[in-house]
């Protein structure tokens, strides 16, 4: 694994539930939404995490650039502190870490403001972080642009008259406009039409051969993530599960509720017809996560142990980190 | 194998206000009995709007301008109003895409079932209401008797997928129209819903039409598929064919563009948008994202061709073209 960029140490994030009432208003619970998750990214790769809705994919993404602010646990970048940095240091240093991490949105069509010609979103950056003097900004947005693969005369246009695709491009176009070398692309693609997907994965692809930039793909769809990713972290109510170099996820996946994830994806091939695994009811409610192993009441492996004790993420194999008391039984 | 829905040189038009858009534009295509048949396009182009019209349902400003609908062999383009609704939701059901809109946010599970049921069949609403019971059984609901008495916003996403596939089992269907079923599903209850829509086919000797945007899908489900773009067929075949022979460069540019999970492979996306229907390019209406478009590409429609073994195509260059997977 190359050099970390961004290290993710037992993060916590959860979100209070209140009662009805105006007076009476009390808090009755919390979402767990992330709950002591651990990963890295490392220098110019791509980790992807991938899970279902509600899994706490998006959070994670939101609290590691403190967009949200974090329960408890620590997020390094570059071996500082986010949350101390933006808390304590001065100006020009926040600044600075702002810089160098990004967003990606997902719905191209809610995170650009419809009033803004394409050059002033994409110059907006410049205003904030004023790292570029004033004489330099049109040149660079045209060669923003180009690099998203638009057309300079792109720039004075409004974004409702771009399509999903060209909209997306836009999106990272403002993202890079501060020369980051952190991106975290949430669920980048899936408000795409299929033949659009590709090109805005080919995109990200390219940006990083080019710039070396690190991204945090945020994706519900496993094959996508397959196409980006050099490592990939599953997620399931609010836990990471299982965290493997990507072929070693995709072509072993040691703990069950991968194995059925992977299972459920359909293959564009009809003479691959892989063997199912069905798994029963819905993913529990984050407020109340069952005892021991989140998992349990879902997994067909289930003992009696996963009601109880629940699993630490263990290393099992070269970089492969699983969470489940019987992931030998799948090696 | 009996034919049971055809469609013939259907023409969908949209009368708005920047225009007339053509979305379905010259569609036909059969239905077969017991043939599980998918529909397959991105948005736009015309999956849908074809379905709604073969059950008489576009809604204004749309119009069915030309096309004749013949279920079982018997014409339903003249009917009436009361004529078709016997056979929308008796003959033929429908699950939409958004369950959430679909059914009705007032009534509960049981109410909407038993409404079914009580317009489709002469029983009285004790009957209606062991029926209903059964419907949830047979789509895997658990503890039927109390769901039927819940309102759709307590239950989950997938819950009401099946509830919207049992409201559409009510009339004892002989088609079962499912509109992308699982694209607001999470994986896993994504399978849950395919697994159910499977053994439903078998179990009760339903015909399905599918239609997604998903290759997966495609190659799962179905055993013929008809691919749309831009409101005209470009291919229709056996899903073995379309997956291993392409015929049309559409076909074959949406197969390479979608990431697999068996493998990474290098994605060759599609240039371009879907086009627009008000004024949809000349020619072909694929030629100005298409690879191997030639000057008669521009100027000519491509005719829809029958070129033997049950396929179709309509590409002017199919006969030179090799568009086999390099897989």
């Amino acid at each position: 694994m190359p050099e970390p960029l961004l290290e993710v140490n037992d993060l916590v994030k959860y979100f209070p539930v209140y009662s009805r009432g105006i007076l009476t208003r009390k808090k009755v619970g919390d979402v767990h939404a992330i709950d002591k998750i651990s990963f890295k990214v490392g220098k110019g790769e791509t980790v992807g995490l991938v899970g279902e809705s509600g899994c706490g994919k998006t959070t994670t993404g939101k609290v590691v650039l403190e967009l949200e602010s974090k329960d408890s646990g620590t997020v390094l970048f570059e071996g500082k502190d986010v949350h101390e940095t933006l808390k304590n240091a001065n100006r020009a240093e926040k600044l600075a870490l702002r810089r160098s991490m990004q967003m990606v949105f997902q719905n191209p069509y809610g995170s650009l403001d419809p009033r803004m010609t394409v050059f002033d979103i994409i110059s907006e950056p410049f205003i904030i972080h004023k790292h570029l003097p004033h004489s330099e900004w049109k040149e660079r947005v045209y060669s923003l642009l180009k690099t998203v693969g638009l057309e300079e005369y792109h720039a004075e246009r409004y974004p409702h008259e771009f399509s999903g695709g060209q909209r997306q491009r836009i999106s990272i176009a403002r993202a890079l406009a501060t020369e980051p070398k952190f991106i975290v692309a949430d669920e980048p693609v899936s408000s795409l039409d299929v033949s659009i997907r590709a090109q805005i994965l080919n995109l990200l692809e390219d940006l990083q051969v080019k710039t070396g930039i690190s991204f945090l793909y945020i994706s519900h769809d496993l094959s996508s993530v397959r196409q980006v990713s050099q490592h990939v972290a599953v997620m399931y109510l609010g836990r990471i599960f299982e965290y493997a170099p990507v072929d070693d996820l995709f072509n072993k996946p040691l703990n069950p509720y991968t194995i059925a994830l992977l299972s459920a994806v359909p293959i564009p091939d009809p003479e691959r017809h892989t063997q199912r695994i069905i798994l029963p009811g819905d993913v529990p409610s984050p407020v109340n996560p069952p005892s021991g192993c989140r998992f349990h009441p879902r997994c067909p492996y289930a003992a009696d142990i996963c009601k109880t004790d629940d699993p630490p993420l263990r290393e099992l194999g070269t970089g492969h980190l699983v969470a489940c008391h019987f992931a030998e039984k799948f090696a | 194998m009996g034919e049971l829905l055809r469609v013939e040189d259907l023409r969908t038009y949209f009368y708005t206000e920047a225009g007339v858009v053509k979305a379905v534009d010259g569609v036909s295509f059969t239905v077969n009995e017991g043939e599980p048949l998918g529909l397959v396009g991105e948005s736009g182009s015309g999956k849908t709007v074809t379905v709604l019209s073969a059950m008489g349902i576009v809604a204004r400003p749309g119009r069915i301008v030309t096309g004749k609908i013949f279920f079982r062999g018997q014409e339903l383009t003249h009917n009436s109003e009361s004529e078709m609704r016997k056979i929308r939701g008796k003959k033929i059901g429908y699950v939409s895409q958004d369950p959430n809109s679909s059914l009705d946010p007032l009534f509960t599970i049981g109410n909407q079932l038993v409404e079914v049921i009580r317009t489709h069949f002469q029983v009285s609403k004790d009957e209606g209401w062991e029926r209903g019971i059964k419907l949830l059984k047979l789509v895997e609901i658990p503890e039927a008797e109390t769901r039927m008495r819940s309102f759709p916003h307590e239950l989950s996403g997938g819950m009401r997928q099946r509830i919207a596939i049992a409201r559409a089992l009510a009339g004892e269907p002989e088609l079962l129209v499912a509109d992308e079923p699982t694209t607001n599903l999470d994986v896993t209850i994504q399978a849950q819903v395919l697994e159910l829509l499977k053994t439903l086919g078998k179990d009760l000797q339903m015909s399905l039409v599918l239609i997604t945007h998903d290759m997966g899908l495609i190659a799962e489900m179905t055993e013929r598929v008809i691919v749309l773009y831009a409101g005209k067929v470009a291919e229709e075949a056996t899903t073995r064919q379309v997956f291993q022979t392409p015929k049309h460069p559409y076909t074959s540019a949406l197969l390479a563009s979608v990431p697999r999970l068996d493998r990474k492979a290098t994605l060759v996306p599609i240039g371009g948008g879907i086009p627009n229907l008000i004024t949809p390019p000349s020619g072909c209406r694929f030629n100005p994202r298409c690879a191997y478009a030639k000057q008669i590409c521009v100027d000519q429609v491509p005719p829809l061709e029958d070129i033997g073994d049950r396929r179709t195509v309509a590409c002017h260059r199919w006969k030179e073209l090799d568009l086999r997977r390099s897989a």
